[in-house]
């Protein structure tokens, strides 16, 4: 193939969009319509779970040890653990797989928070000791709310650990809604992608058929299946191109509009629902888009031609 | 022009000169998709530089004889040569080296109606990979050629159903084919417009160029008094040179 065969070409390609407009109007609607759907419903999903996460984030469990000053409970000798000893799990701890943060709390850490939500500034007025003695603890963050059980299982199994505080409902309902969103999302991303692919397949090769005339000519006239088909996949490409930057440049602009508006209105909401950035929706929506459009048009071009090349 | 090409190009001019431009030994062929046979066991010789018309009434085979020279189907049993190529073992790949040799005109142009004359007549140029001085040059030769000099920047669609059809004529031309397949080249045009195109055949003929033309018309068949290939039912009922065409039951 000459170069200047591949510049006539290519610039066919670009005639050819001009010269058919309206079906090339048509495809960019299409495809720009389809991928618009897709990222505005990937937008909102996309938050929901990031949401759902942040809250995941903030589930953690609280682990106490048996000690000395505990009269209410019985241990044994071996069972007591002083707070130097209790340091020393951290790292056992940590090395767990589910687990992304662990804080130990010192008895003097715990009654100082505690007695200044409960007793208010003067709080050490009444007390001239911790009384909170003993009650080191531990706590530990997830990374995976749904491995929490097994982590409380696994804390119950150290012989110095007396009691884990959790709670089982949060997690539960926090990993439910994490698999709902997802499995919803998935659904409707695929039945969106399937609907997406099949209304620009159509459209394109609505586009070819109308020049099927031009086709079987260059198959009379003596051109090869790729001089057929190349100025076909450059308008496929193209239009592809086209109508993936048309929807991503509105989504971006709405998207920007949207979360400033919610932060600037709904101070109170935002600040404790993270939405996700632009750049952080985009990061996942861009390459998704570019690859559906052009690689639709991409595909449907080379499908739709290769049935008028049969001659 | 590499060795290779030479002994191929060798090749070629030795089945011409022993099978003639367009060979059909034993044909049979059926209609594409079904089991119906549209030509049995047909067999004919056409020379280089001949002016032949095939003529029958519908369904008598004509058209899978086009698409047989065509390669646009493939015989069930027989040999089939054109232009030096023989069809039965041509790849995919080598089927638009082979249509290159021939130039084909339909009975309704098809033209690329939203180009221009030039554009219609420089696609069939383009598409060989012709460099652009040359297309610059031949096209509007061909075009003084099929008596259209001054009309290369008009639109094909505002031009009159005759010179459509020279554009057409021009196109299948300009790529310099040795045979010419006209499928009922004057099917759209009145009688004086169909006298002109048979007369531009013709004169294409003089030049050394095959013609083959595919036709209905009796009137210009019998006028012109070329061979006449006659088909009916899938065989050749009349082959004669100077013939007329009769009317089968």
């Amino acid at each position: 193939m000459k170069i200047r065969t591949l510049s006539y070409l290519i610039k066919q390609g670009f005639a050819n969009i001009f010269r058919n407009r309206w079906y090339s109007l048509a495809s960019v609607a299409t495809i720009s319509a389809c991928l618009f759907l897709f990222g505005l419903f990937y937008a909102v999903v996309a938050n929901f779970q990031s949401i759902v996460m942040k809250a995941e984030e903030g589930v953690s469990v609280t682990v106490f040890f048996h000690n000395e000053y505990d009269k209410c409970e019985e241990h044994t000798e071996e069972q007591l653990t002083t707070q130097d000893q209790a340091k020393e799990l951290q790292s056992r701890i940590e090395a767990r797989n589910e687990v992304s943060e662990v804080n130990f709390i010192t008895e003097d850490e715990a009654w100082e928070v505690f007695a200044k939500e409960y007793y208010g500034e003067n709080y050490a007025d009444g007390f001239l000791d911790n009384p909170l003695v003993g009650e080191y603890s531990y706590e530990i963050f997830l990374s995976d709310v749904d491995a929490q059980s097994a982590l409380v299982d696994w804390l119950y199994s150290i012989p110095q650990v007396r009691k884990v505080n959790y709670s089982e409902l949060t997690a539960t309902t926090l990993s439910g809604a994490n698999l709902l969103i997802a499995y919803v999302s998935m659904g409707i991303i695929a039945v969106l992608l399937a609907v997406s692919v099949f209304l620009i397949h159509s459209t394109i090769a609505m586009g070819i058929s109308a020049r099927s005339v031009e086709i079987m000519l260059m198959k009379y006239l003596g051109a090869t299946d790729f001089f057929a088909r190349f100025p076909f996949v450059v308008e496929g490409v193209v239009i592809g191109l086209i109508g993936t930057i048309i929807p991503l440049v509105g989504i971006y602009s709405l998207y920007n509009y949207a979360l400033s508006y919610v932060v600037e209105r709904f101070t109170m909401l935002s600040n404790f629902l993270n939405f996700l950035t632009v750049e952080e929706v985009f990061h996942f929506l861009v390459p998704v888009s570019f690859l559906v459009g052009m690689g639709i048009g991409f595909l449907g071009s080379i499908s739709s031609a290769r049935k008028h090349l049969r001659v | 022009m590499t060795k290779r090409e030479q002994r191929r190009l060798e090749k070629r001019q030795q089945i011409i000169e022993e099978k003639g431009i367009i060979c059909l030994d034993n044909v049979t062929a059926q209609y594409p998709g079904t089991d119906t046979t549209a030509l049995d066991q047909v067999s004919l010789r056409i020379n280089k530089g001949e002016f032949v018309f095939i003529v029958g009434n519908s369904g008598s085979g004509k058209s899978t004889l086009i698409k047989l020279l065509l390669k646009e189907i493939t015989p069930v049993e027989g040999d089939i040569y054109v232009g030096g190529y023989e069809l039965n073992r041509l790849s995919h790949r080598k089927i638009s080296f082979f249509r290159r040799t021939i130039g084909v005109v339909f009975q309704e142009f098809r033209l690329l109606k939203e180009r221009t004359v030039y554009d219609n007549v420089a696609f069939a140029q383009r598409i060989i990979e012709t460099p652009v001085y040359e297309i610059k040059r031949n096209v509007p030769e061909i075009l003084a050629m099929v008596g259209l000099p001054g009309k290369y920047k008009a639109s094909a669609k505002d031009l009159a159903g005759g010179e459509q059809q020279r554009v057409a004529i021009a196109r299948a031309l300009v790529n310099k084919p040795s045979i010419l397949l006209a499928d009922e080249p004057t099917g759209n045009l009145d009688p004086q417009n169909t006298r002109e195109i048979m007369k531009l055949l013709e004169e294409i003929n003089e030049l050394g160029t095959t013609v083959v033309v595919v036709t209905h018309n009796n009137q210009i068949v019998d006028e012109m008094r070329k061979r006449v290939i006659q088909l009916n039912f899938g065989s050749i009922s009349s082959d004669e040179e100077g013939g007329y065409y009769t009317y089968e039951d």
